[in-house]
């Protein structure tokens, strides 16, 4: 096994281990919103795109990077949009809950 | 390792710090948003980065230059589009979505690197197994994805579909992914091997997918991002990048965790959901035949609005059916009035109600719902004996009772025990029976009145009667 390949397994493998831990914690209530997070962190496979892009010199590298890079910018980008909105709405509920005191008095 | 190289290699590790520090802080509503954009930060490094290398070679060309620069406008635009507008309820379709792009992409990055390899080169394991896991799993995950989110919008039925030789034909597909495996790590480089792998990974993810039915879709869509992170992962591999490894290890993680607690939540193991899909037509079409007749009381909207009005602790048990009737605002709005008249309203939540993992906590969220109120199984389990209605909204096999008994569908499998309040409110279309087949005896508990309406309607006339009884 190369070098290479080993560091990269380690990494690969110790990531997993780090993910299983820190997911474990997070309440169900919040799965939804981790799921989406995640799908968001996933959403790296654009760096990998632009990796590839830039590379591409005939046509039909010219198409894959094209789609690799295309899909991998929807992923991100509202990966991240979509998660930040529906935090958003998990925290709301303290500021109402503020105002409605402020409307007891 | 230049100078370059070193600041990227260490901006890509504080990338990966800021996904796991992110993650981590999803422990708690008050710190998630602040660690989603944490995660986002780290992705602005990471794509800040990788420019940087692609300008410091400076050996690409104009239209790859032009390629790229219209892909991330166009998919910026449209992912962001979406995000926007998404209503709370078709989050589900829309994670599923993104799985999908997500994996598309990695299935992309793999295809790239094996076709820019010379045909008929000899490939080194370190670069051919990962790249053909890289195209199979990305390719399932894609089209799998693309079926689910059609399944999740009603645009794919969501029923079970089965047809006579899928067996085979799965089995055959199977066959065949496997021999491409064979050829890429074991022979020279042949496009014909790329282009058999891909059409039957997405065979596959389509044959996978099609004949699981809609109360299944938590556990898929999981089970998809699981996917769709190992088949980064494995793109991180292929062009030997660490924080595409990292991510997708991370993301792999996420979905393997959820897609099991999913499973365990509905008393069913991965494989007999994935499997069960698969050819049989399950356990509910035949159990759901032998109707036993069951004595249920009905009641009415009017009563109903008593029994609230008079009570002290409200239970409301939301399910699929009020996610489906999109009802939640109705919910909130009984829930309101109950609370502005001194009444103690909770929602006991089932890790799988709803149409994907937490995702009714979303709903409810979206409705203004404080999340101190949303009880999780545990809780809301030790509330129910002071409870004095239980409201339970189009949910079915997650309070059956039976669940406690043995030798039955549901054995063992963790419900909310409905039937220890003083009285129950069920709110349901019909007497059909929910997903695993069986009758409910909750149902026809002495203590249990049934409301036959759609979860939406139903509720909007209760919320009229329980007003005429509050203000009296």
């Amino acid at each position: 096994m190369s070098q290479e390949l080993y560091t990269n397994l380690a990494i690969f493998v110790l990531s997993l281990l780090v993910g299983f831990e820190v997911i474990s914690k997070i309440p169900a209530t919040l799965h939804t919103p981790m799921m989406s997070g995640a799908n968001a962190i996933h959403g790296v496979v654009v760096v990998g795109a632009i990796l590839v892009a830039l590379e591409a010199n005939n046509t039909t590298a010219y198409v894959i990077a094209f789609l690799a890079a295309f899909l991998g910018a929807i992923n991100v980008s509202g990966g991240y949009v979509v998660t930040d909105r529906m935090l958003e709405m998990f925290s709301k509920p303290k500021d109402k809950g503020n105002k409605d005191k402020g409307g007891d008095k | 390792m230049s100078g370059l190289m070193t600041l990227v290699s260490l901006a890509y590790l504080i990338s990966a710090v800021c996904y796991v520090m992110g993650l981590h802080m999803m422990r708690t509503p008050k710190t998630a948003r602040s660690g989603n954009r944490l995660s986002f930060v780290g992705m602005i490094i990471a794509v800040i980065m990788t420019f940087l290398i692609v300008l410091e070679k400076n050996d690409t060309t104009m239209t790859a230059w032009i390629a790229l620069l219209v892909a991330l406008v166009l998919g910026v635009g449209y992912g962001v589009y979406r995000a926007r507008t998404v209503k709370m309820t078709d989050m589900p379709q829309l994670v599923s979505l993104f799985n999908a792009v997500g994996g598309g992409a990695a299935a992309a990055i793999g295809t790239f690197d094996y076709l820019s390899k010379p045909n008929g080169a000899s490939l080194a394991v370190a670069f051919s197994l990962p790249v053909i896991l890289d195209l199979i799993i990305g390719s399932i995950t894609f089209s799998g994805s693309l079926i689910a989110t059609g399944k999740l919008a009603g645009k794919v039925s969501g029923k079970p579909i089965t047809f006579p030789g899928a067996k085979l034909l799965n089995g055959i597909v199977v066959l065949i992914i496997l021999a491409a495996i064979v050829f890429t790590v074991g022979f020279p480089t042949n496009v014909w091997t790329l282009v058999t792998a891909i059409v039957a990974s997405l065979v596959f993810g389509i044959l996978m997918t099609i004949p699981i039915g809609g109360a299944d879709m938590p556990v898929v869509v999981s089970l998809l991002n699981a996917f769709t992170g190992l088949a980064v992962a494995m793109a991180g591999f292929v062009i030997d990048n660490q924080v595409l490894i990292i991510a997708g290890a991370l993301v792999g993680a996420a979905g393997t965790i959820l897609t099991l607690q999913m499973a365990a939540a509905m008393n069913r193991s991965v494989a007999n959901i994935i499997a069960g899909g698969f050819g049989t037509g399950d356990s509910g079409g035949a159990s759901a035949a032998d109707d036993v007749p069951v004595n249920v009381k009905e009641t009415s909207a009017d009563d109903i609005g008593v029994q609230l009005a008079y009570a002290k602790n409200v239970m409301i048990v939301p399910g699929y059916g009020l996610a489906a009737a999109q009802a939640q605002h109705e919910v909130a709005e009984l829930a309101k009035l109950l609370t502005d008249n001194g009444i103690n309203v909770n929602y006991a939540i089932h890790p799988v109600a709803g149409r994907m993992p937490g995702h009714m906590n979303v709903l409810l969220a979206e409705v203004n719902v404080p999340y101190d109120q949303m009880k999780q199984l545990e809780e809301a389990n030790s509330m129910f004996e002071n409870t004095d209605v239980s409201l339970v909204i189009g949910a079915n096999d997650v309070t059956n009772p039976e669940a406690r008994e043995p030798n039955t569908a549901i054995s063992g499998m963790p419900i909310l025990d409905v039937d220890k309040s003083k009285s129950i409110v069920v709110i349901k279309r019909s007497m059909s029976t929910g997903y695993a087949g069986i009758q409910n005896p909750l149902f026809s508990n002495d203590k249990t009145s049934m409301f036959f309406s759609d979860a939406k309607k139903g509720l909007q006339e209760i919320v009229a009667s329980t007003k005429e009884y509050l203000d009296q």
